[in-house]
């Protein structure tokens, strides 16, 4: 396997909220292969969204990076000066933060505002910077003449679209997307993702998509990282870590979503319990008030065990995984947690 | 395989002779959008949030109201619960036209059909507890302060919130998503309605969360024989909750009939699209194109005759010039010139 | 299993009725310049309570020195004058004390009226929109095309100059900022779910409005009812000097009219003028850095 684009080996993210420190992200660590998709998963605070700013250190001001490395070309982006960090964003890593759509500047056409990235980071002149827009615009599927409209002027999608041509704008080698299909309905959410494959393919760049939705991840993504409470639960390819699940977590959300591909509806099985607070997170595996495999050891820091090549779980019990995974399959196992 | 309490439209129409609760003819919302001197120069538009929409909902009976955002799902429901008054068309509530229904009239109305709110977050007031919030439409209702302690104590129950007593003095910031949800169906079924409404009730919701107050739902409908009508932007939960759905396009109805059928095999071309467009949990899924174009629904500006056509792959010199009428196509009702 | 989020909670105890008013006050007690506002408040309410044991003299009684003069012009200190006499032989400390009483009760009658006829309009208004939100809030519009002073004066010289006349003309006007803005927030709270909640549950009108709005624009009130505080001071100040006010009752105007009127400034005597000068400043400023506490607390974004 070639050297990956990306390698974040135990990321550290803490916020200072009054005197407490919230530790958002707690020792991830995971690879970005070149030339794929992968997808960041977790629920609501589980940290992903903390990761994907932290690699391009974009975070809030109560929060700092602790600790960790973020690799990338070379480089430890978790240590190089803000000059230089900032000469690589959206010329090395392009990110798209949450509710791109809705961050264009509505007093600007949106040629005006390609042109601002094009010419001011990309060092284009006029002319270029002009045929890049168009090109541009056709690679997201836009006509090239709606370069010269308002943001009002285009629906949800098409602005979507437009943050999309803007992350792409200066070729980047890697594209942080945050929830970008979250705001859609389903149609044009497909079309977006369609869109956003098609074009992964064909410009051979990494994409991070960062998302609460696992049939997202499924439809669209090769690998995922699957976080919770703030650390990895595991990570491999989309075959790996969704059909055959090692972590109890993962098998646990596989049934809790419904599935329209399934014979029936049949039952769906909830995990039971909310996600810890990570002001005062549980001793040992963060999952294991909720887990119904816990053991008296699971209130130790559990191991990262690679349950296959490429295919890390952080689990005391990762090596049993199989035969969880036929307990986990049914529904009573989920009724009672130990 | 079913789960505990399924098709209770099958177990109770044995038992009880068919009786339609809700009856929806012809409704319309129509509003005007850019103010009074755009009035005056004749060039506001008017907004057809709902547009000539007409089903009949059975007695036990759970109807998904599916559709895009902007598709008039949300205000037929708002309709429905008399939260906006129509512009048009008759809506009967068990044999009563709503419409008139004022004063204590309208008290009645209220404690039999209910809403339950798409945000948790934002449906329980910060400044109340829960057992202030719970209280409320026993007050309303009348019921004397003794007996509310213990209704409020049994809807929680109900709900399946473990442990109810300790919940009453908490404020809901103290609370989590799940438990707020439960909190707002408890005060939704309080009153003991016949008819609910629930918006979106699970998508502000994280997905491992999501299950347990669907199967809540799905659960106290059953028990409780609730005809429910269930707004949602996503067939897969809507297949889950109800075994009849209604897919809304730009304010009408395309099609009408059972789920099963609709996800099987969809006759619309909308629905078509909307089906195909549901992603699924699974990596070894089609990827192929979607039936449907490009852009989005304009609810300010809707294509004459046929709404969907201009997105519709099989749309034709008909669908331009007439309105395509609601017809029965075996199990189902279809608005298409195809059929 | 129960739930984690929600950690070992006792019971919250349920605070007694003034600690919940004083909670519901929301009194800016963080910012620095508002404690300093709430202090300057706390001293000239204690003056004008205890004015009577306060002042050394009759405010409106003419003295004489001990040598059965007219005690008029004395300079601060002379013959036990703390701050001296006007022309007339009046006690201006005395003065100074008794003007607290009338400042503050201008102040907090009209922040009172304004903050209360604001608030029940923008309620209304905001609640039932439609053409009750129409009528009121072209009074409104009306409100705002009077011009404030001259109205003022003009009403309060047509119903007989009396300081219950100025508050009542300002109240008359000063509603319309608070009833904008008590409006506005009333329309985005209507839209809360919690409010269409209580529609659902089958709450009147009324129970809505008292139960789940009108807490939430509390502040919003006290707000522009202590803007008003200054306002009222000022504007009385300015009608006093101008001579159109109330001339049985001593203000801080009063006195600035009367050494005006007596070229205090010609005399030197700027200890005449000066105090209450600096008094309707302090009071006026302390209003607004109560305000801007308040503001900080309602709009936290504004202050970064």
């Amino acid at each position: 396997m070639s050297e990956p684009l990306l390698s974040v080996r135990d990321l550290r993210v803490s916020y200072q909220v009054g005197r407490n420190f919230v530790h958002a992200v707690d020792g991830a660590s995971f690879d970005i292969p070149r030339g794929s998709i992968t997808g960041l998963v977790g629920e609501s605070g589980c940290g992903k969204t903390t990761v994907a700013r932290a690699l391009t250190r974009v975070i809030a001001e109560n929060a700092a990076i602790t600790g960790g490395q973020i690799l990338f070309d070379g480089k430890d982006l978790a240590k190089i000066p803000e000059k230089d960090m900032n000469a690589l964003r959206w010329r090395d890593i392009a990110f798209i933060p949450q509710s791109a759509m809705n961050s264009l500047d509505p007093v600007y056409t949106v040629e005006y505002q390609l042109d601002e990235v094009l010419r001011r980071r990309g060092g284009l002149n006029r002319k270029q910077s002009r045929a890049r827009s168009e090109e541009l615009f056709e690679m997201v599927g836009i006509d090239a003449n709606r370069l010269t409209d308002y943001p009002h002027q285009f629906s949800g999608g098409m602005r979507q679209r437009v943050a999309i041509a803007l992350a792409l704008a200066l070729d980047p080698k890697l594209i942080i997307a945050d929830e970008p299909v979250t705001a859609l309905d389903v149609i044009v959410q497909r079309q977006i993702l369609d869109q956003l494959k098609e074009l992964q393919t064909r410009l051979g760049v990494s994409v991070i998509l960062v998302t609460h939705d696992i049939s997202v991840v499924a439809y669209i993504c090769d690998r995922t990282v699957v976080m919770y409470a703030g650390k990895v639960a595991e990570s491999g390819t989309m075959q790996a870590a969704l059909t055959a699940p090692s972590h109890p977590y993962t098998m646990g959300l596989r049934n809790a979503f419904p599935d329209l591909q399934g014979a029936a509806a049949g039952i769906l099985t909830p995990i039971e319990g909310a996600p810890p607070n990570l002001a005062s997170p549980p001793a040992g595996c963060r999952f294991k008030p909720r887990c119904p495999f816990a053991l008296d050891i699971c209130g130790t820091e559990p191991p990262i065990v690679e349950v296959a090549p490429g295919h890390p779980v952080l689990c005391h019990r990762a090596n049993e995984s199989a035969a969880l995974r036929i307990e986990a399959a049914r529904t009573e196992t989920w009724m009672a947690p130990a | 395989m079913d789960g505990p309490g399924m098709n209770p439209a099958t177990e109770k129409n044995v038992n009880k002779k068919p009786d339609i609760l809700v009856s929806v003819f012809d409704a319309k919302l129509h509003y005007a959008v850019g103010g009074a001197f755009a009035a005056m120069r004749g060039k506001s538009t008017v907004v057809k949030a709902v547009d000539g929409v007409s089903f009949d909902i059975r007695r036990g009976e759970s109807v998904g109201l599916l559709g895009e955002s902007g598709c008039g799902k949300t205000s037929m429901g708002r309709l429905l619960l008399k939260l906006e008054e129509k512009t048009g068309g008759t809506i009967h509530f068990d044999g009563e036209e709503i419409g008139a229904v004022r004063g204590s009239g309208l008290k009645k109305f209220r404690s039999k059909a209910q809403l339950i709110f798409q945000n948790p977050f934002d449906a329980i007031n910060p400044r109340f507890t829960i057992r202030q919030t719970l209280a409320e439409p026993l007050e309303n209702a009348d019921i004397p302060r003794r007996e509310r302690e213990a209704r409020i104590i049994t809807a929680l129950e109900l709900v399946k919130l473990p442990e109810p007593a300790q919940f009453l003095d908490r404020y809901p910031h103290h609370l989590s998503g799940g438990q707020l949800q439960r909190v707002v169906m408890a005060r939704a079924l309080i009153l003991q309605p016949e008819f609910v409404v629930a918006d979106e009730p699970v998508s502000m919701l994280d997905v491992s969360v999501r299950a347990g107050v669907l199967n809540v739902f799905r659960d106290v409908r059953d028990r409780l024989g609730l005809t429910a009508i269930y707004i949602s932007h996503d067939l897969a939960l809507v297949r889950y909750v109800c075994e009849r759905t209604i897919v809304m396009y730009l304010g009408r109805i395309m099609e009408d009939g059972p789920t099963e059928d609709i996800v099987r095999e969809p006759l619309h071309p909308y629905t078509k699209a909307l089906v195909a467009a549901v992603p699924v949990p699974n990596p070894d899924q089609s990827h192929e194109p979607l039936p449907i174009g490009r852009g989005a629904p304009d609810p300010r500006n809707p294509p004459s005759g046929c709404v969907f056509r201009d997105r519709c792959p099989a749309a034709h010199a008909r669908c331009a010039a007439e309105v395509p009428q609601p017809k029965p196509v075996g199990t189902r009702t279809v608005a298409c010139h195809l059929y | 299993m129960p739930e984690i989020a929600a950690p070992a909670i006792t019971k919250p105890r349920r605070p007694n009725i003034i600690a919940r008013m004083f909670r519901a006050l929301r009194l800016p007690m963080n910012d620095p310049f508002a404690v300093a506002g709430l202090l300057i408040y706390l001293v000239f309410v204690v003056v004008a309570v205890f004015a009577d044991q306060i002042a050394t003299h009759d405010p409106t009684e003419i003295l004489y020195t001990p040598a059965y003069d007219l005690a008029a012009d004395l300079r601060p200190g002379q013959d036990d004058f703390l701050m001296g006499t006007t022309s007339l032989g009046r006690d201006i400390f005395s003065q100074l004390v008794y003007g607290s009483r009338s400042a503050l009760l201008i102040g907090i009658t009209a922040a009172f009226m304004v903050a209360l006829i604001g608030s029940v309009i923008g309620l209304v208004a905001g609640y039932f929109g439609r053409w009750v939100d129409a009528i009121l809030m072209r009074l409104a519009d009306i409100a705002f095309g009077i011009p404030f002073l001259p109205f003022v004066i003009v009403l309060a010289a047509f119903l007989r100059p009396s300081i219950w006349n100025v508050v009542i003309a300002m109240a008359l006007v000063l509603w319309r900022d608070t009833a904008r803005v008590i409006r506005s927030q009333v329309l985005t709270l209507r839209t809360r779910g919690y409010v269409e909640a209580a529609r659902v549950a089958g709450s009147s009108d009324v129970k809505i409005i008292l139960r789940h709005i009108a807490p939430n624009i509390l502040p919003l009130s006290f707000l522009y009812g202590s803007i008003a505080i200054g306002w009222a001071i000022l504007t009385e100040a300015s009608i006093s000097f101008l001579g159109f006010g109330d001339p049985n009752s001593i203000s801080w105007g009063y006195m600035l009219q009367d050494a005006f009127a007596s070229q205090a400034l010609a005399k030197q005597a700027f200890y005449w003028f000066v105090p209450p000068g600096i008094c309707i400043i302090l009071v006026v400023s302390a209003g607004f850095f109560i305000t801007r506490g308040y503001e900080n607390i309602l709009f936290p974004k504004l202050s970064r």
